[in-house]
């Protein structure tokens, strides 16, 4: 419970649970507050917050629920967050375990590979992937996490090359462990807590970039998602600019919260850096 | 020359890369539903089968994917990008009219980042833990969280909608027929808000590194030295530590290269710039398959070059690599 309190002593990383608790009871109350399709038309188009108790954010363009798309929305942050995280983390542990514990032609060819993924726009990948494969929020979610997997593989190899001829590696491998056994259960755990705090950028940039391409039009239309809005809202932004102001507070707080969660976890997780 | 020998050899690892990238995008594009002359056909509302054919064999179409990916590696070898049938006329030209808005557009979010960044960091570190370093810090943090291209609807709506002193969008007044110095400054007032949107995000990245890298630093031994030696405080910021809290941020400049890239497809839709992005993002839904190749070749080179110039700038910045050359 030691690491749990000391998270509580920092008053920015208890804002961001609480910012992050808020996000998830949205998502999910939104069937219960908000059983209507959030898609579906609800009332007179552009109605501004507050002027009518019926919609307490308004209505858009296309005379939907404001506030029903912002509690359904938050839900598809969340998915893209954690499922398209989950898909980097993973895919980058991979990577990363097998280049920095195996070294030689292996990482060379990893690396490279990795390298071609950093130098490759993430967004431009991004745009080739939905142009290719669809937009569906499935196809969203796995592009998503298929650009992001570089940052958190040399995190791991980095972690793996320094931890690979330690004594208690060593040790392992002469008891006459086998390469698997000794890449995740004796090296993966002690290089996991820096690759779990880089997992809330990766969450935070992936919630960004589901955001832009559903703004671009170019997510999935059939699902409500706050970059969808303010796609939707832009065209009456000069006059009812409310419609594009509301979804982007919401998705400004959602990643704040997962920035400060992560910043939290990362002066529990790795104290020497916490010396300011 | 063991400097230009050291950002050399790290030019040559980049050539596997690139290969990787053209050949696995090529692969990708061979799952997209339909090719370049049916988005043609859907633009001109059909046409018979020997036109049709006429078309694939005039763009290469019709021989099999091995072919045509050999084929393609070639023509790059010479700098040919090939044709686009969307905007009829080959795809080098359209890229060469649109790279200058988004370089300019990289260049100018770049500096300001790096400036806001440095002066923003190295204020909040000579305070730290008081009430500037709390309030830029938390401005640092908003930054970071904001979606850039809501943050530029928002900007548009303030400073172009509601006070109408910038423009919301383009690239300069077309119809205003404006030369030489006066078209400068209308291309100016046109990338402010822009080159904000972009650069924000960027800046809140930096002015965090810069703060961390002017705290660890201060406290090594060289500073204490000349601290003891009564250098005064402002040029011990200015000659000895912010040289090294530099180390960091220029290492992250190269890396954020292609971040920037991306993120200028955003912006520039946002804003309805002239750009690579957009042009990106229209060979998207035109399904303009050439072009988008190109694009992804033209970016790829232009990450690689400014990583290039990235190492021969950090290892002109520290003389540990100048000495040993690696």
């Amino acid at each position: 419970m030691h690491a749990f309190q000391r998270y509580l002593r920092n008053p920015s990383a208890i804002l961001g649970l609480v910012l992050l608790l808020v996000v998830v009871l949205l998502a999910l109350g939104a069937d219960v507050i908000f059983p209507r399709n959030p898609l579906a038309l609800a009332g007179r188009p552009l109605q501004w917050p507050l002027a009518n108790a019926r919609f307490w954010l308004g209505t858009d363009n296309l005379g939907r629920d404001i506030a029903a798309q912002i509690f359904h929305g938050a839900r598809i942050s969340l998915l893209i967050g954690v499922v398209a995280t989950s898909i980097a983390v993973v895919l980058g542990i991979l990577v990363g375990a097998v280049a920095g514990y195996y070294g030689g032609l292996i990482d060379e060819v990893l690396m490279r590979l990795t390298d071609a993924f950093q130098i490759l726009p993430n967004f431009l990948l991004l745009l080739l992937l939905i142009a290719v494969f669809g937009s569906h929020i499935e196809t969203v979610v796995i592009a998503i996490g298929m650009v992001s997997w570089p940052a958190p593989a040399r995190l791991t190899r980095a972690e793996f090359m320094s931890l690979r001829h330690r004594e208690f590696v060593e040790a392992a491998r002469l008891s006459g462990l086998g390469d698997l056994r000794l890449i995740f259960s004796e090296i993966l755990p002690n290089a996991l807590p820096p690759v779990i705090v880089y997992a809330s950028v990766v969450m935070a940039t992936a919630i960004l970039l589901e955001s832009a391409l559903a703004f671009l039009n170019l997510s999935d239309p059939n699902v409500s998602s706050w970059g969808n809005l303010i796609g939707q809202g832009r065209s009456v932004l000069r006059s009812e600019w409310y419609v594009c102001a509301i979804p982007g507070i919401a998705i400004l707080l959602t990643v704040l919260a997962v920035s400060l969660v992560g910043q939290g976890l990362n002066d529990v997780l790795n104290p020497r850096l916490d010396q300011q | 020359m063991p400097l230009l020998g050291f950002a050399l050899r790290r030019l040559l690892t980049s050539i596997p890369s690139l290969l990787i990238i053209l050949v696995g995008v090529f692969v990708l594009l061979q799952f997209a539903p339909g090719d370049t002359v049916d988005a043609l056909l859907a633009q001109m509302g059909g046409g018979d089968i020997a036109v049709i054919e006429n078309l694939r064999r005039f763009y290469g179409l019709d021989a099999s994917a091995t072919v045509r990916m050999g084929r393609y590696l070639l023509r790059l070898v010479q700098l040919d990008l090939g044709f686009s049938a969307i905007y009829g006329k080959p795809v080098a030209e359209v890229i060469v009219e649109r790279l200058p808005v988004t370089l300019l557009l990289m260049a100018s979010s770049l500096l300001l980042a790096l400036l806001g960044g440095i002066v923003l960091g190295t204020m909040a570190a000579r305070r730290v833990n008081k009430w500037p370093d709390a309030l830029i810090s938390t401005v640092g943090l908003l930054f970071y969280a904001t979606p850039s291209f809501w943050l530029g609807l928002m900007g548009m709506v303030v400073f172009a909608v509601k006070l109408g002193w910038l423009p919301s969008g383009g690239y300069e007044e077309l119809g205003a027929g404006h030369v030489g110095f006066w078209r400068l400054v209308d291309i100016a007032r046109h990338m402010v808000l822009p080159t904000l949107t972009l650069a924000l995000i960027f800046l809140s990245i930096y002015l965090r590194i810069m703060r961390a890298s002017m705290l660890e630093v201060s406290t090594m031994d060289f500073v204490q030295t000349a601290r003891a030696k009564g250098v005064d405080e402002t040029r011990i910021v200015t000659r000895h530590v912010l040289r090294n809290a530099l180390l960091p941020m220029v290492t992250l400049v190269g890396l954020h290269a292609s971040t920037m890239l991306g993120g200028s497809c955003v912006v520039e839709s946002v804003f309805t710039l002239p750009g690579l992005g957009r042009l990106a993002y229209e060979a998207v839904v035109q399904r303009d398959l050439n072009t988008l190749l190109g694009i992804v070749f033209i970016s790829a080179l232009l990450v690689i070059i400014v990583n290039f110039l990235v190492d021969l700038l950090y290892a002109r910045l520290d003389p540990r690599i100048r000495e040993k050359g690696r």
